[in-house]
């Protein structure tokens, strides 16, 4: 099959992609969208909303003329995120899990920001029409809906095939398949334990807000005493509003760093997960297939062309079987790469932050010193 | 290709139905948390010590009090087994004074001494004024706790805090200069073996509030202002009354807010356990490596937050909780000055009943019953003035005592927010060794 020229690369930068602005109406969410034209200084922005990048994603799975399309790992989409007031922090939290901390949707903003990213950086994806279309034109994609009913009834099936023990194609698929369901596991737990760390820094910086706030109670300044103790309270108000910043400061920088890279991983791991699946699926269909014509082999007339589709359909699968190899060696060399620049960013935001606070606690500790001695 | 079709349309569902799942197995915690263990005998005392020594040297170049007196409270040890037993303290002091017989001695004691101690000085000093500083409270729990023999981390827990606090509380008597002349205050540091206290009724809960309502009851009874030092003493009360209410409400934020610490501590050691257990899935060597190097580093972040918490406890928790006894105190003295006061309003008015008395015998001329009558005012007139004075030196004393007791809470508080700004300083120094220290692994991941 031929490369037909609608899918020609993507004119903008797959760096250069940003999320610059969230605006919240009632329950809707509207991204606006930034990117740099490729050979040109000219930059675009537009104006989505979640259901948009649903389109997107259905577009990129629905793809023609792409051979081996089922060896693609997708970047997984984050879920629809629920704005409205009476959606809780803990339903927030259960749904978007670390996406939905932070101020003003930047975390789950980052996400999508990514998602994006990744998606024009892959060597297929990016040609996809959809893409392009997506980031430059100021009219919004139209929505696409109501292909949902059949899924449920294959859903169910892939549940099964999941739960039973299916003998891989090759060894590779079925080593990285265990690695996989191993990893998943582990990196959602270790997300999850890093969102407590998260929340109880929160927690504790709010109480050093409180203490810091009452220590303003203690203060009279009906005789010397008492002005010279108020002074001492207030000091020492300053310092736990210290604390509480440094508290504070800490806790943005797990969320955004390490907190969205795990998070990342996480779902990065539960997208190849599903990936496996389809592949089995793919491999199994293609097996039946092959044995369905088979047994079609009695009428000696056809043999030809039951041979020339056998060809067909193996070479099909050689295609998808090579795709998918090389898809697992991006998918690792990306993700590896994706959690060292976090982790790096997370180490080198921490590193800042407990300077600048020990810059911060040693000048307070300087004055108190001076005061002490007045 | 209705094949490829069916496959695409299964992917799309099932990605569906993978990424919307939430996070749905958070339910509460299979988070261990990893009992706090007691912070070192030395974490406390030899902090007290160390920078606060440099700082007590200080102070003692700008008193006008010079004594040079240390006591540090040490080596708790069980004694005796079962209901009967008891914690008895190592009591050392080093001192240059020349009341006491050597330079540096040590003598054990056990709780009940203590508050022994402290029946004895409030007995003979609280009714002239002074702020005798209250002991640590008994606690039935704790000590039972330490009988038993539960050697779990929160009984140690419990010991160093009580450790701490009669340290706390000795040093706050002996820096007391009226006190410190007291030779049962002498007795108690020097003698080898003490006469076991008995009826020691260590100022309970209950018994402060008993002293609050009588002070404020008091103050509404004195109706006749005297003169602008009863205005002194009235503002006074209110000031105490109000600082006493406000610590309460920073002792309750202290409390939560040593708890949150103990809990971050908690969090933190499970994420760590979480990155080694990834760190070791992990297939690429760079990265496996990395990631165990983090779980070390949450480890060593972990302690940090262990060490701090202990810190917030010891350096305001515990200081709030010992000033809102204290405050019970001051406000005892407030209490004696209006019993002196009382007295001497009394026996004005006996004064002037033997007064009327006189006059209503000289009216009804019997002068057989008015020697007795003259005799009576002489008596009543001596006790008046004796009540006066008794009075007036009581003012002076609790005075000069609220002064005093200002200062040293002022000097106190700021020591410790600079005992806690060296700690602070102190843990993100040792953050950034450890950040430092992990970029390098970081940056090698390939």
């Amino acid at each position: 099959m031929e490369v037909s020229s609608a899918e020609a690369a993507l004119s903008v930068s797959a760096s250069s992609i940003r999320i610059t602005d969230v605006t919240q109406d009632g329950d809707v969410l509207t991204f606006a969208i930034a990117s740099q034209k490729l050979n040109s200084s000219a930059g675009v922005c537009v104006f989505r909303i979640y259901e948009d990048f649903d389109w997107l994603q259905q577009s990129l799975f629905s793809q023609e003329n792409l051979p081996g399309l089922q060896g693609i790992i997708f970047p997984p989409l984050p879920s629809k995120a629920l704005p409205s007031q009476s959606n809780t922090q803990t339903k927030a939290l259960k749904q978007l899990g670390f996406l939905a901390l932070g101020q003003d949707w930047q975390s789950y903003c980052k996400a999508l920001e990514f998602y994006l990213q990744q998606v024009a950086a892959h060597p297929t994806l990016c040609k996809c029409k959809a893409l392009d279309s997506f980031l430059i034109n100021s009219e919004s994609p139209g929505k696409q809906r109501g292909r949902k009913g059949i899924f449920n009834r294959l859903s169910q099936a892939v549940e099964e095939m999941r739960k039973e023990s299916h003998k891989d194609v090759d060894n590779f698929f079925q080593n990285e398949r265990n690695k996989n369901t191993n990893l998943a596991a582990l990196s959602k737990v270790a997300t999850e334990k890093l969102l407590d760390v998260v929340m109880t820094e929160q927690k504790l910086a709010l109480a050093c807000g409180h203490f810091a706030t009452s220590l303003h109670l203690c203060v009279n300044q009906d005789d010397a005493a008492a002005v010279a103790f108020s002074k001492v309270c207030l000091k020492l108000s300053d310092v736990i509003e210290a604390v509480n910043r440094n508290f504070e400061k800490v806790a943005s920088n797990d969320l955004s760093t390490l907190g969205l890279g795990l998070d990342l991983e996480s779902r990065y791991q539960e997208a190849e997960k599903v990936w496996e699946c389809v592949l089995m699926i793919a491999c199994k269909l293609i097996e039946l297939e092959t044995v369905k014509k088979g047994t079609e082999k009695a009428k000696a007339s056809k043999r030809e062309v039951m041979e020339a589709f056998q060809k067909a359909v193996e070479k099909e699968f050689n295609l998808i079987s090579s795709v998918a190899k090389q898809e697992i060696e991006r998918f690792h060399s990306s993700r590896v790469n994706v959690l060292k620049n976090f982790l790096i960013g997370w180490c080198e935001l921490q590193l800042n932050t407990a300077k600048e606070f020990a810059e911060l606690y040693s000048q307070h500790l300087e004055a108190c010193r001076n005061m002490y001695s007045e | 290709m209705l094949l490829m079709e069916c496959v695409l349309h299964l992917y799309v569902s099932t990605v569906e139905l993978s990424l919307d799942s939430p996070l749905n197995d958070r339910k509460k915690k299979d988070a261990v948390k990893p009992s706090l263990s007691a912070p070192a005998a030395s974490v406390a005392s030899s902090s007290s010590k160390a920078p606060s020594k440099t700082l007590e040297e200080l102070e003692e170049e700008e008193s006008e009090d010079k004594f040079d007196l240390n006591i540090s409270v040490t080596n708790p040890e069980k004694v005796g087994d079962g209901m009967n037993a008891y914690m008895a303290y190592k009591v050392s002091t080093q001192t240059s004074l020349t009341m006491f017989r050597s330079k540096t001695f040590t003598v054990r004691r056990r709780f009940s001494d203590f508050l022994g101690l402290y029946e004895k000085l409030s007995e003979k000093h609280s009714q002239n004024g002074y702020i005798v500083p209250p002991p640590p409270e008994k606690s039935i729990l704790g000590m039972t706790k330490v009988k038993v023999g539960k050697e779990d981390p929160s009984s140690a827990e419990f010991v160093e805090r009580r450790r701490a606090a009669l340290e706390r509380y000795l040093q706050r008597v002996v820096s007391h200069p009226s006190l410190l002349q007291d030779p049962d205050v002498r007795e108690f540091l020097e003698k080898e073996e003490l006469p076991r206290a008995v009826s020691t009724q260590a100022l309970s809960g209950a018994g402060f509030l008993k002293m609050l309502n009588k002070a404020t009851d008091a103050v509404s009874k004195m109706t006749i202002k005297m003169n602008e030092q009863d205005v002194w003493f009235d503002e006074k009360i209110q000031d105490v009354e109000n600082e006493e209410q406000h610590m309460r409400k920073l002792h309750v934020m202290v409390e939560s807010l040593v708890n949150h610490r103990k809990e971050l501590s908690g969090n933190t050691a499970v994420f760590a356990k979480s990155v080694a257990m990834l760190g070791s899935s992990e297939d690429n060597t760079a990265l496996s490596r990395a990631l165990s190097q983090l779980a070390e580093v949450e480890d060593r972040i972990e302690q940090l937050h262990q060490e701090q918490a202990s810190n917030d406890f010891f350096t305001f928790s515990e200081l709030l909780a010992d000033y809102i006894r204290l405050l019970g105190a001051v406000k005892g003295c407030f209490d004696q000055r209006m019993k002196a006061w009382q007295r001497w309003q009394d026996a004005e008015n006996m004064l002037q009943k033997k007064r009327e008395a006189e006059a209503k015998l000289l009216w009804a001329n019997k002068p057989d019953k008015l020697q007795q009558a003259k005799d009576e005012i002489a008596e009543w007139e001596a006790k008046v003035t004796q009540y006066e004075r008794e009075f007036e030196r009581i003012s002076a004393t609790v005075r000069k005592e609220v002064i005093r007791f200002d200062k040293e809470k002022a000097r106190d508080f700021k020591r410790q927010i600079v005992k806690y700004l060296e700690s602070l300083l102190n843990s993100q120094q040792q953050l950034i060794k450890y950040w430092e220290a992990f970029l390098p692994e970081a940056k090698a991941i390939a």
